[in-house]
């Protein structure tokens, strides 16, 4: 009998083509806006999380504003960090303004940062081409210099960069590596900078101290241990003054960020289920329609034996068929306008089985739901009544 | 004879703005097993309803009706669907077809009631459409059939579930003289297979044709020899 219900809910739609399209059109618009905007909040925050995660996730951010007495990190105390157990490596920055000129085309203000191997190793994906600062490098204070993507844009428009030199600040430079382009909204975005070692960078920028410094984890779970250690370290350096520097778990930072994206993609779609609702209250409406105009088809149903159950069975499964369909087209259309807006915007998507299970399933319970009266209403229906109706 | 129909003192009333409007009084009705009867009146008469409480379309408001050792007055709606599914087969004025399904689908539809497997619902309802000569209209939609065609789904429909009753109301109101004629001709072949048939019609010529036909008028029935 259910099969049966199917088939002739099939019957009925195919039928009615223009209004049960037109009815449907209202879920189909609540679940691909609720697909597409699922998918692309959590592909941009996919995207967010694992760039910030891959350069990191097992980070701590060490930031330090420093007192009148010290502005900041020694190398000692740089290598004091470096000596805590959970502490695989740091990557110290120090950072300046300088001038830039190869070949007499001058950029002025141009952020030099100064920085380790380290910061090259934790993230094998910065480089373009050439190669990276090593201890070699560091350890001899070498003139050498990884560019930006502008810089070397700006600088050597279409030429090859590496081996050319170039003048920082009066001072000649032999230029080794391009950095990669950075791609979105990042506030650690290389393209406009200069990158030497930081060992030259503390001689040459006229800088003294370290003022950020990122300590990479072993193992993430022991974090707010190796923090208290890190505090105490600082403490020390800074007098117990603990106005003087900041220190963050980019975990942490990871954490929220997330959380935040999972409420945000939560508002969203929320917001888009109320389309969903209009669209159930749609399809009751043309279900009601449908009882009155079928009231003699479910009086001879009803004469030739349908008990109320059957009737309602029916009316409910013609309505779940047309929420069903229209929440099948319309996933198929949020994940395709999910594609084609993250073409646009530059993000990858990701569309998860969860997500696409909850839309189909959510149009269902439309159905069920927004079925449930009109399918009542005619299995109430008097029979005699009905067959008179003719 | 086995009683098929038992009234007693049968009774309905319809109540229309707070006034009681008594449509059948006090009806007393026999029909045994392998009956021809017509049930002839006007319009007005009440036998649209008595056809309805006949049918279990309807229940009595007071009275006692027994259809095939099974008390009707006392069932809720799912129970009297199950015995209009299992021993009445309707047969009505204007055919009631349903327009989307083919003659054979259509003819199958009491059998999906029935729960019966789909299988056994096709080889049924086509075995029933060869007897009354549509063997080759099986796949015809009614509007691609005539009215004596449609009338003769409708009459293989109604008795695909082999009930204890075929209960006819007008069959021939909708049809021209000759296939009127050949639709009375087919019930009266049904009759002579041992089936009990209940006709309900307001045209003498039609009820002439039963074996025994009882009048009603004004809601009160009364014997006749035809």
């Amino acid at each position: 009998m259910l099969f049966e219900s199917i088939r002739m809910s099939f019957v009925n739609i195919r039928k009615n083509k223009l209004r049960s399209l037109l009815t449907m059109l209202g879920i189909v618009i609540g679940v691909a806006s609720v697909i597409a905007l699922i998918t692309i909040v959590r592909g941009a925050a996919d995207d967010i999380g694992n760039r910030v995660i891959s350069l990191g996730g097992k980070k701590i951010y060490i930031n330090v504003i420093g007192t009148p007495l010290k502005q900041g990190l020694t190398h000692n105390d740089a290598e004091e960090i470096l000596s805590v157990g959970n502490i695989t490596g740091i990557s110290p920055t120090v950072s300046g303004m300088a001038s830039v000129v190869y070949q007499g085309k001058v950029l002025e203000n141009v952020v030099v940062e100064g920085k380790n191997e380290v910061y090259f190793k934790a993230d094998p994906d910065l480089l373009a081409s050439g190669r990276a600062v090593n201890i070699l490098d560091l350890k001899s204070r070498n003139q050498v210099a990884v560019i930006g993507f502008n810089i070397a844009r700006e600088l050597f428009f279409g030429r090859n960069p590496i081996g050319e030199e170039i003048i920082i600040n009066g001072m000649t430079y032999t230029v080794i590596g391009t950095l990669k382009e950075t791609t979105g909204f990042r506030p650690d975005s290389t393209n406009d900078a200069v990158i030497i070692p930081y060992t030259t960078a503390l001689r040459v920028l006229g800088v003294k101290y370290i003022k950020t410094l990122d300590a990479y984890l072993e193992d993430t779970s022991l974090a707010d241990q190796t923090i208290m250690e890190i505090k105490g370290i600082l403490n020390r350096a800074f007098n117990y003054n603990e106005d003087a520097y900041n220190v963050y778990n980019m975990g942490d930072i990871i954490d929220s960020f997330q959380s935040i994206m999972s409420m945000m993609s939560m508002l969203l779609a929320g917001i888009a289920a109320i389309s969903l609702v209009v669209g159930g209250i749609g399809i009751m409406n043309m279900m009601l329609v449908s009882v009155s105009e079928r009231t003699t088809e479910i009086g001879l149903r009803k004469a030739l034996g349908a008990t109320p159950f059957a009737i309602r069975l029916q009316f409910i499964t013609e309505s779940i068929f047309l929420s069903v369909t229209g929440g099948i087209i319309g996933l198929i259309m949020g994940v395709l306008l999910a594609y084609i807006l993250a073409a646009v915007i530059g993000i990858s998507v990701s569309v998860s089985l969860s997500t696409n299970l909850l839309a189909v399933g959510f149009s269902a319970a439309v159905g069920i739901v927004f079925g449930y009266m009109p399918a009542g209403k005619a299995s109430r229906l008097n029979p005699i009544d009905a067959l008179k109706s003719l | 004879m086995s009683e098929i129909v038992s009234m007693k003192n049968i009774c309905k009333s319809y109540y229309l703005c707070d006034e009681e409007i008594k449509v059948l009084k006090h009806i007393n009705l026999k029909v045994y097993k392998g009956e021809f009867i017509s049930v002839l009146g006007p319009s007005g008469s009440g036998k649209t309803t008595l056809m309805n409480i006949i049918g279990c379309l309807d229940v009595p408001t007071s009275g006692k009706y027994i259809l095939c050792g099974n008390d009707i007055s006392e069932m809720n709606e799912t129970e009297l669907a199950v015995i209009r599914n299992k021993e009445i087969g309707f047969v009505f004025q204007s055919f009631f077809l349903l327009p989307r399904l083919t003659a054979l689908q259509n003819v199958e539809l009491p059998l999906v009631y029935s729960g019966l497997p789909q299988k056994e619902r096709r080889g049924r309802a086509k075995e029933m459409l060869c007897r009354v000569g549509l063997a080759d209209k099986m796949n015809n939609l009614p509007s691609q059939l005539s009215g004596g065609q449609q009338q003769r789904v409708a009459i293989a429909r109604a008795l695909v579930t082999e009930p204890s009753i075929i209960l006819a109301d007008e069959p021939t109101g909708a049809l021209d003289q000759k296939t009127g004629a050949d639709i009375i001709g087919y019930f009266e072949r049904l009759n002579a297979e041992g089936r009990t048939i209940i006709m309900i019609t307001h045209d003498i010529n039609v009820a002439r044709h039963a074996h025994r036909t009882v009048n009603i008028l004004d809601g009160q029935l009364t014997e006749a020899r035809a």
